[in-house]
C-alpha cells in the first residue's frame, strides 16, 4: 500500500535521505532502525508529507498518520482537543474508540496536553494519530521516555490493530530489540541509505547490522544484550 | 462626580474599540506570528462605509453588519498579500501590511475625502448616576462584550476554532494532523478585518473618523495587544479599557491633544515592566 520509489531528501545542500525504495504491504509491521542522522525522521516526514522531495516518488494508498519525533503535543490544549484534531483530516470527532483503545487518555482528557509527563504525552500522540484512522500508521520512537509495561502494551495494541484492522505499520525505533520483536519486517538506514533489509529475525543475527551501530553504545548494548552473542567492542 | 462618570463610560467605550483592534492583533499574531499594522485603516474603512450604507442605501443594523463584512474581505486581501506566498518571513510580512495600510488609507482619502465622517448611531442618550451618557456607547460596550464573547467560544469551543488554535499552537503538529495552516492564518486576517471593522463601525458615530485617525487607532490597538502579550485577547480587552479610560482621563482633565501620547507612554511602560514574561514566553 505505501511504495517508495529512488527517494532523495535534501536540507539545502546536504542529503538526508539518498535514494531510497522499498514497500509496505497493507497491514504490514515494518522496523525502520539505524544510528542517529541516519535519515529516519526525515524519511517519516517525507512520507507524511511534511518535508518536500527532492526526487523519487511516494505513493501511498489511504491515509497515513504519525506519531511524530519529540511528542509535538498541542501543549496549551486539553487532551480530548487534541484528540479532536487528530481526527482533522477526515472529520472524525469521536474521540470514543480512542478511549476504548488507550483508557488512560479519558482519564486525563481535560488536562493541558503539554502538563503530562512525557509518557502520557506519547501516549497521547498515539491517540491522536489513530484519530485519523490511519491505513498507515508511521511511529517516530515509540519506547522513548515510556516505562517498559506501557511501550509493551502499546505494542500489542499496534499488533491488534494491523491484524484486525488492516494498519500497517512503520516502526522507527532506537530499541533494536522491541522494534525487531513487534515487526516481522525490518530495514537498517544508514547514512541515508538502506544498507540492510529483511526478516527481523535474520537481520538480528547479521553482521551488517552490527557494524551500522558500531560506536554507537547505547544500540550496541541492547542488542548484544537481547539478540546478539557477539563481542561489544567500544570505541568511546 | 458626573463628570467623572462621563469621562469613565466614554473612556470605557473608547477602550473598547481600542480592545476590539487589539485582539485582530493578537489573532493573527497568535496563528502567524506577523504584526499587522493594517489593523486601525481597516477599522476607519468600517466607520465610513457604514456613514455611506446608513446614507439612504440600507437600514440600521444591516448597514453596519455590511460594513463589517467587506471589513472581513479586507482583512483577508491583506492577508494575502502579507502571507499569500508560502514561506515569507513574518517580519516581510510585517512591512507588507505597512504598505497595505498606506494603500487603504489612499483609498480612504480617494473614496471619502479627509474630512471626518460619522455615521449616524443610535441617537439618544440616559442619564446613568447624573451623567449624560450616549446610547451610542452604551451599544458599543455591549457590542464588545458580546463579540469578545463570541470570540472566546469561537477558540474554544469550534472546531474551525480549534485549528485555529492549534495552528498557532503547534504549526508543524498542525500541518501533521492536515490543518492548512496558510489557510488557518488568512481566516485570522479575515477575523481580524471583522473586528477593526466592528470597532471603527461602533466608535464612529461618536468620535468621527478620517484618515488620520489610522495612527492613533493603531498605536492604541497595538498597546492593547502588547498589553495581552499578543496572545491573549482577554488580557487585550482589559489593556484597552485601561488606555481608553486613562486616555478620558488625560483628554478630560489635562489636555485632549495628549491622548496618542499617553497610550506610547502606557505600551512603553507595560512593555519594560512585562519584558520579562514576554522572554519566559518565547522561551516556552
Ligand atoms: N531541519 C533540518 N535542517 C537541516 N538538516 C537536517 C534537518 N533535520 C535533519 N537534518 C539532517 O538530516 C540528517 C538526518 O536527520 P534525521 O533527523 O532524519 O535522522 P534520524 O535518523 O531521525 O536521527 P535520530 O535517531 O537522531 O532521530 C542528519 O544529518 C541531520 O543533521
Ligand atoms: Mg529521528
Amino acid at each position: 500500500m505505501l511504495r517508495i520509489d529512488d527517494l532523495v531528501v535534501r536540507y539545502g545542500s546536504a542529503v538526508a535521505v539518498d535514494g531510497i525504495s522499498f514497500e509496505v504491504g497493507a497491514g504490514e509491521m515494518v522496523a525502520l532502525v539505524g544510528p542517529n542522522g541516519a535519515g529516519k525522521s526525515t524519511l517519516i516526514n517525507a512520507i507524511s508529507g511534511l518535508v518536500p522531495l527532492h526526487s523519487g516518488t511516494v505513493a501511498c494508498e489511504g491515509r497515513i498518520a504519525q506519531v511524530p519525533e519529540g511528542r509535538q503535543m498541542f501543549a496549551d490544549m486539553s487532551v480530548e482537543d487534541n484528540l479532536l484534531l487528530g481526527g482533522w483530516s477526515i472529520r472524525n470527532r469521536d474521540v470514543g474508540e480512542v478511549y476504548d483503545l488507550l483508557p488512560d487518555l479519558a482519564r486525563m482528557r481535560k488536562r493541558k496536553a503539554g502538563r503530562l509527563s512525557g509518557g502520557q504525552q506519547q501516549m497521547v500522540a498515539v491517540g491522536r494519530a489513530l484519530m485519523a484512522r490511519p491505513d498507515l500508521l508511521a511511529i517516530d520512537e515509540l519506547s522513548l521516555g515510556l516505562a517498559p509495561l506501557v511501550v509493551a502494551e502499546l505494542a500489542e495494541h499496534l499488533r491488534i490493530l494491523s491484524r484486525e484492522r488492516g494498519t500497517a505499520v512503520l516502526l522507527v525505533e532506537q530499541e533494536v530489540a522491541l522494534a525487531f520483536d513487534v515487526c516481522p519486517r525490518a530495514l537498517v538506514l544508514e547514512a541515508g541509505r538502506i544498507i540492510a533489509a529483511g526478516p527481523s529475525v535474520e537481520l538480528a543475527q547479521s553482521e551488517t547490522v552490527r557494524k551500522a551501530y558500531f560506536g554507537d553504545l547505547a544500540v550496541a548494548e541492547t542488542m548484544t544484550g537481547a539478540t546478539a552473542p557477539a563481542t561489544t567492542e567500544v570505541s568511546t | 462626580m458626573t463628570e467623572l462618570v462621563a469621562y469613565l463610560i466614554s473612556g470605557i467605550a473608547l477602550g473598547s474599540s481600542f480592545a476590539l483592534i487589539g485582539s485582530g492583533f493578537v489573532v493573527v499574531h497568535r496563528v502567524t506570528r506577523v504584526v499587522n499594522f493594517a489593523q486601525g485603516s481597516v477599522a476607519i474603512v468600517g466607520g465610513m462605509t457604514s456613514a455611506t450604507l446608513l446614507d439612504g442605501l440600507l437600514p440600521h443594523g444591516l448597514g453596519e453588519i455590511a460594513a463589517v463584512l467587506l471589513c472581513g474581505v479586507v482583512g483577508l486581501v491583506i492577508g494575502l498579500l502579507a502571507i499569500g506566498r508560502r514561506g515569507t518571513p513574518p517580519l516581510i510580512s510585517l512591512i507588507v501590511t505597512l504598505g497595505a495600510s498606506m494603500l487603504v488609507s489612499a483609498a480612504i482619502i480617494w473614496l471619502w475625502g479627509q474630512d471626518p465622517v460619522a455615521p449616524p448611531g443610535l441617537g439618544g442618550s440616559v442619564t446613568i448616576l447624573g451623567a449624560e451618557v450616549e446610547r451610542q456607547r452604551l451599544l458599543v460596550v455591549v457590542a464588545t462584550g458580546v463579540a469578545f464573547a463570541a470570540l472566546a467560544l469561537f477558540f474554544s469551543r469550534s472546531y474551525l476554532g480549534k485549528g485555529l488554535t492549534a495552528s498557532a499552537s503547534n504549526p508543524f503538529a498542525a500541518r501533521m494532523v492536515g490543518i492548512d495552516v496558510r489557510k488557518m492564518g488568512l481566516l485570522a486576517f479575515g477575523l481580524a478585518g471583522i473586528l477593526g471593522g466592528l470597532a471603527g463601525v461602533l466608535i464612529a458615530p461618536s468620535n468621527p473618523l478620517s484618515f488620520y485617525s489610522d495612527l492613533p487607532l493603531v498605536l492604541s490597538g497595538f498597546a492593547a495587544a502588547v498589553f495581552g502579550g499578543l496572545t491573549s485577547p482577554l488580557r487585550t480587552l482589559f489593556g484597552g479599557l485601561c488606555l481608553g479610560v486613562a486616555g478620558q482621563l488625560t483628554a478630560g482633565y489635562l489636555n485632549g491633544s495628549y491622548q496618542t501620547e499617553m497610550a506610547l507612554l502606557l505600551m512603553l511602560v507595560i512593555m519594560i515592566i512585562r519584558s520579562r514574561a514576554f522572554v519566559q514566553e518565547e522561551v516556552k
